[in-house]
């Protein structure tokens, strides 16, 4: 353990870096913007490489909270507290190791005001690891609701043509599920008479006040995933975003509503998730076959990785809701490899569109002949998105599958159709702009990837396959927290006279 | 020395008499010198309104007088505080609108002093008498204040509504202050509490109502709220600045002290009322404001809007309700000034522009001013981290408390729909391509947007002292024993 406050260091730390920028580089000249753009990438690397010490200093044996921080806030309302244990840790880490990456695309990308550009994105990866990091429930909401403001900006600003209405839609829907869990966040305030989440977890809400409470949750955190019926800002934000912002949406943001979940639905309201997990089968599964099916159909790279997210999330929900150990540790580790591989997907997809400006796939079309390592880069991150074994993406979806035939068999029927569609759609983008003759005058000086591209996708390239045959390192820390959630979560079941459908 | 004894204290009323000799003597000087002393005047003002807060901080005066119609107590001492500083950063905003505008009236600053005591007297008020002289005061000084620039036509139809109207409200005040007296047999608020004590009659509750309805005029509350767009725009913009701030804060002031003072035993019957007013104001603030272009019509729509999610706390009737009401003031005045603020700035080849579209590609020609306007839109969104957020919090949070669950998801689906207008000027500031250039600001609109900009911001990791503030001014209302003067010392 560290004896100083490594957690508001981590967190902060970009904020700092965003000060740095908006204070004392002013100027539009090339000098500037270079600046601008090392301060912003060595600020993220620097953070990055601090969350590793906690990684080293993790005690992987221990389910509770670690490096907690605490202090006085606003008297007795709320206050300043933060800790993670085995669920939040590896996004942190997800969160931290994927900016630098956004930051570094965005270096040919981003040409007009490239400060508002870099600050937005510091100020949101302060938000998004403060998410995980917060222990004090007002204060996760504060940091889980700020996010919203840099990520409008950064849709509307440099977005695409209809960049005010995806982030119009982003915005309001958004806020519209999430201000319905600050009223029930307030309702168990209440009744606990604390804000704090490890106290929270340990006091038992009533029957009856869970279901609202639940549902209340599920309204933001269903919004944020994004599960099927309420996925449709998705596909418009994805679209929209430039590039950076397409990664970091579908590689952290979405994270936030199935980290959400484990950290609340489960743990707080036990007996409403059981008497909901119908629900949230019957959704997952249709998310997994409707929007696979829509991503049939997509004549847009970006759509087509954007539908396929709501798919993968699909799998996640499904996992959680099955509270078995399986099922929830698959659901962590596919929200990771998916925040991996789609991440590195919609940077493939910036760098062909930063080449023809174009996402059409019907524009593309045989580009193995000029672009070999593309090509291959592609390929894993496809293979990946299919869940093939050997890919990170494989012991996700396994996990998930399994924890959902203990709990449900047909779920799990349905869901695996799922797989199969996914090779469908995935490949078949896969042939569509990679394979065949290279037909189309434009592409035919297209070139190969550049030092700075091919640094940015070798080591998501490395870590997708590492995870696919080596899985231990995520599972590892994942287990003990996991193991204790599920034992609570049975418990609290039980306690309540209900029999616990599926073991352990 | 008996006669002596038998004047009434003037300690508590300390800040009050300070103002009515200031404003008094700047009338004289005014009108002696003529306009050329306008500038002089303004300034004296803003340091008579200053020297009034120190008065309020530094003299420990708490305490009741005139026989129990005026109480000083921290509620009071909070929130004219507050007041004060309202009133005397709209004095200064007018300063360069009135140079550039011609209109340098020297009555103008001295008009807005006359006002903030009857401000001052309101939220001091513990009897009705006192309430409604508070109430006549202020209001006969905003009716001229609104028509002041005479020779517009927009200016003086502005102020001719606001009096019709304002004389309506007054009437119905009045009537409902004479039932209340003739059903309890009390004006003081003590009097009137402790008949209530002994059970109500439906006379009382009518009475109630129309009390309820003159003061909702006041703060511009759904369904009383006819005037407020119109006399907004049509009143010159530093007035409209004064008009959205302190005096709102003054009237809900009022408003909580006479409910929980005076009809304290009949917290149901108020809290149905103030629900439904809160709930009217929310949702007609929300959606009146989508089609606005004017963005001073704009900002009256957002005021309502402001003043139903107020209303909201008090509807819980409870001390952590109140507590979240003075938050929310305070919250609301800055950001409300704030706002004017950057209205007063925009200028475009001389003269004064209004229209929402003007704002388009801010973020370009002038960075500072479109985060600052940003970082103040996004708190009246109520989108933490900042102020609005916190703000809405308190409020929520009582009103969940009481289990007023209806009233509090109606209000968060309203402050969504609230958040689509202020997106949209953010929209035209940010994603826009800029049409033209204001004209470089004065030193005080900078100042205040930049305060106002840091405390929004700054609110987050700064409040605590405010809330602990509020917390206690909230207690000193519902305080047992405090009632009675003989504790207040």
């Amino acid at each position: 353990m560290l004896n100083w406050p490594i957690l508001s260091t981590i967190t902060f730390l970009p904020l700092i870096g965003a000060a740095i920028i908006f204070f004392l580089i002013n100027g539009d000249e090339e000098v500037h913007r270079r600046n601008m753009r090392h301060v912003a990438l060595g600020v993220t690397v620097a953070t990055f490489l601090l969350s590793l010490l906690i990684w080293i200093g993790f005690d992987f044996d221990n389910p509770g909270y670690q490096f907690v921080e605490n202090a006085d806030w606003f008297g007795n309302f709320m206050r300043y507290e933060m800790g993670i244990d085995g669920i939040s840790m590896l996004f942190i880490i997800l969160t931290t190791f994927l900016m630098p990456f956004a930051i570094w695309s965005s270096f040919g990308a981003i040409q007009s005001r490239v400060k508002e550009f870099m600050v937005a994105f510091l100020v949101l990866e302060t938000l998004m690891i403060g998410v995980f990091c917060a222990l004090d429930i007002v204060l996760f909401y504060v940091f889980f609701e700020a996010g919203l403001i840099p990520m409008f900006l950064i849709i509307g600003v440099w977005g695409g043509k209809r960049r005010v209405y995806a982030a119009f839609k982003f915005f309001l829907y958004t806020l519209l599920g999430s201000v319905l869990m600050l009223l029930a966040i307030m309702a168990m305030y209440w009744n606990s008479g604390t804000t704090s989440i490890p106290e929270m977890q340990a006091h038992t809400f009533p029957a009856d006040m869970q279901s609202w409470l639940w549902l209340a949750f599920f309204a933001s955190f269903a919004v944020k995933m994004p599960m099927w019926p309420v996925h449709t800002w998705l596909p418009d934000a994805h679209v929209e975003a430039p590039t950076a912002g397409s990664v970091i949406l579908a590689a952290v943001l979405l994270k936030m509503g199935g980290y959400g979940f484990l950290r609340f639905s489960l743990p707080m309201f036990p007996l409403a998730s059981a008497d909901f997990a119908p629900l949230v089968y019957t959704l997952s599964v249709v998310a997994i076959i409707y929007t696979s099916l829509v991503a049939l159909m997509q004549e847009d790279m970006k759509k087509l990785i954007a539908y396929s997210s709501v798919a993968h999330m699909g799998f996640v929900t499904m996992g959680i809701f099955t509270a078995t150990v399986q099922g929830v540790q698959g659901g962590i580790f596919q929200m990771i490899s998916h925040g991996i591989v789609s991440g590195a997907l919609f940077l493939c997809v910036g760098i062909v569109y930063d080449r023809m400006h174009t996402r059409e796939i019907s524009a593309y079309g045989g580009l193995v002949n000029r672009m070999p390592w593309y090509a291959m880069a592609f390929l894993v991150f496809t293979m990946a998105n299919v869940g093939l074994p050997g890919t990170s993406g494989f012991v996700g979806e396994f996990l998930t599958l399994v924890g959902a035939f203990r709990a449900n068999t047909w779920v799990a029927v349905f869901a695996t159709t799922g797989v199969v569609l996914s090779a469908a759609y995935a490949l078949w983008l896969y042939r569509r702009v990679i394979f065949g003759k290279l037909e189309k005058e434009n592409l035919k000086s297209i070139l190969d990837l550049s030092t700075r591209e091919k640094a940015i996708l070798l080591p998501l390239v490395a870590l997708t396959i590492l995870f696919g045959v080596y899985p231990a390192p995520l599972i590892d820390v994942t287990t003990a927290s996991v193991d204790n959630l599920i034992t609570q979560y049975q418990a609290a079941l039980e306690s309540a006279g209900r029999m616990a459908s599926v073991g352990r | 020395m008996n006669e002596i004894a038998m004047l009434p204290s003037l300690v508590p009323v300390y800040a009050e008499i300070l103002l009515a000799i200031g404003a008094m003597a700047l009338l004289m000087f005014g009108a002696f010198s003529g306009e050329r002393a306008a500038p002089t005047i303004t300034g004296v003002s803003v340091a008579l309104l200053g020297a009034a807060v120190l008065a309020l901080i530094f003299l420990e005066s708490n305490g009741q007088t005139f026989g129990g119609a005026f109480v000083l107590d921290p509620f009071a001492r909070f929130l004219k505080v507050v007041v004060l500083i309202g009133s005397a950063v709209a004095i200064a905003m007018s300063a360069g609108y009135a140079r550039s505008e011609g209109f340098e009236r020297f009555e103008y600053p001295i008009l807005i002093v006359l006002a903030t005591l009857g401000m001052l007297m309101m939220l001091s008020a513990n009897d009705l008498i006192s309430l409604y002289l508070g109430i006549e005061l202020q209001s006969l000084a905003l009716y001229v204040v609104a028509a002041i620039h005479r020779d517009s036509v927009r200016s003086t139809e502005a102020g001719l509504k606001y009096f019709v109207l304002g004389a309506l409200s007054s009437g119905m005040l009045l009537y409902g202050m004479s039932l209340v007296y003739g059903f309890t047999g009390h004006t003081g608020f003590e009097g009137i509490s402790a008949a209530l004590e002994t059970g109500r009659s439906t006379g009382l509750v009518i009475g109630l109502v129309f009390v309820l309805a003159g003061i909702a005029f006041k703060i511009s509350a759904v369904p009383f709220h006819m005037w407020t767009p119109d006399v907004y725009e049509g009143a010159p913009t530093p007035v409209t600045a004064f008009f959205a701030a302190a005096p709102k804060i003054a009237a809900m002031g009022l408003l909580m002290r006479i409910t929980v003072s005076a009809f304290g035993p009949v917290t149901p019957d108020w809290q149905q009322v103030l629900a439904f007013v809160a709930i009217a104001s929310m949702v007609l603030g929300a959606f009146a404001a989508i089609g606005q272009t004017n963005i001073k019509r704009l900002m009256a729509y957002s005021s309502i809007g402001h003043m139903g999610f107020a209303l909201v706390g008090l509807a819980a009737g409870s001390q952590a309700g109140v507590q979240g009401v003075i938050i929310y003031l305070v919250v609301y005045m800055v950001m409300t000034l704030g706002a004017f603020a950057c209205i007063l700035s925009m200028r475009q080849g001389g003269q004064m522009v209004e229209d929402i579209s003007s704002l388009s590609g801010l973020a370009k020609t002038q960075p500072v001013m479109a985060f600052l306007l940003g970082a103040i839109l996004f708190s009246l969104a109520g989108i933490p981290p900042l102020a609005g957020f916190f703000a809405k919090y308190y409020v929520f949070l009582a009103a969940i408390e009481k289990g007023l669950y209806a009233l509090a998801v109606i209000g968060v689906v309203a402050s969504v729909v609230g958040a689509f207008y202020y997106l949209r000027i953010i929209k035209m500031m940010y994603f826009d391509e800029p049409e033209g250039q204001f004209e470089p600001q004065p030193m005080e609109l900078k100042a205040v947007m930049g305060i106002s900009g840091l405390f929004v911001i700054a609110f987050v990791v700064f409040a605590a002292p405010i809330v602990d503030l509020a917390g206690g001014a909230a207690a000193s209302l519902f305080g047992p024993g405090l009632q009675s003067a003989g504790l207040l010392q």
